[in-house]
């Protein structure tokens, strides 16, 4: 993977939050992205329930397939949420790139934003060696963008 | 016997809290209707102002997506298990463009009236 950029950590909101996610899972996500693009891949990383910790990567499939917009399916959607509660977890990462343009929710992100526990993770695949990968919380609307720590650790992506 | 309501997480403000909960009907408009008498507000969280099922969120009756079974029409029985999912969905598309795309960001369940002839 070539060179993040960072989440500048900058509070847009009230609250100051960060994502703390493994390197592993990190990499898995830019290597969906690169491989689904031009078109905008899709995700999920699970945690346990209150953890606050990303464990297990999920690639979705981008049911609308296109450049500019993307929508889990919905039996897939039905098929993860339930595996995800019978293990006692929680989608703590939803991510999804965008390739042409920043990694910044669009209002349309915004307008879907129906989980408030997730961390919603942005990868733009816009520069063909490096990546922007921001994170921001999303609730009633508003967008809260927090700092990314990515860390090494024994996670299996 | 009764039919169980999983709500998601960002609903539950309208439950008390309450990941499940319990309602009556014989279609899915006769359950949130009968959901929104207990839960005031709920019904404008899953159908829009126009009727239709809201494009915000996912409703399966059993392991089948309402949108399969006649949407707002799906019939519903004792015993079945209801699950609401808020739609993940999103993109760099502008939200103007994307409505457009998708053709309103509602999901109708009856056709749209023929255009009035003049």
């Amino acid at each position: 993977m070539g060179t993040a950029t960072l989440g500048s950590g900058k509070s847009h909101g009230n609250v100051n939050t960060v994502l703390t996610i493994d390197r592993a899972i990190v990499e898995a996500i830019v290597a969906h992205a690169r491989r689904d693009h031009p078109d905008e891949a899709c995700g999920v990383v699970a945690g346990p329930i209150g953890s606050d910790v990303p464990t297990r990567h999920i690639p979705m499939d981008n049911a609308a397939r296109s450049m500019t917009f993307y929508e889990f399916d919905s039996m897939e959607h039905l098929r993860v949420w339930r595996e995800m509660d019978d293990l006692d977890e929680e989608p703590v990462v939803i991510y999804h790139s965008h390739t042409a343009t920043e990694a910044y929710p669009s209002r349309t992100d915004v307008s879907f934003a129906g989980e408030p526990n997730a961390h919603y993770l942005l990868v733009s695949t816009r520069e063909p060696d490096s990546e922007e990968i921001r994170s921001f919380r999303i609730v009633d609307g508003v967008v809260t963008e927090e700092e990314v720590n990515i860390v090494d650790a024994t996670v299996k992506a | 016997m009764a039919i169980e309501v999983r709500v998601p997480t960002i609903l539950r403000s309208y439950t008390g809290g309450a990941k499940i909960v319990e309602g009556a009907g014989d279609t899915l408009t006769e359950l949130i209707d009968d959901l929104d008498a207990k839960f005031n507000g709920l019904k404008g969280r899953l159908i829009t102002p126009e009727g239709g099922l809201h494009r915000f969120v996912n409703i399966y009756v059993n392991d089948e997506d309402v949108r399969f079974l006649g949407a707002l029409d799906a019939k519903v029985k004792d015993g079945d298990s209801i699950t609401i999912l808020p739609a993940v969905a999103g993109g760099a598309l502008g939200f103007a463009a994307a409505a457009a795309l998708l053709g309103g960001l509602s999901r109708p369940t009856t056709p749209a009236p023929a255009p009035k002839a003049d």
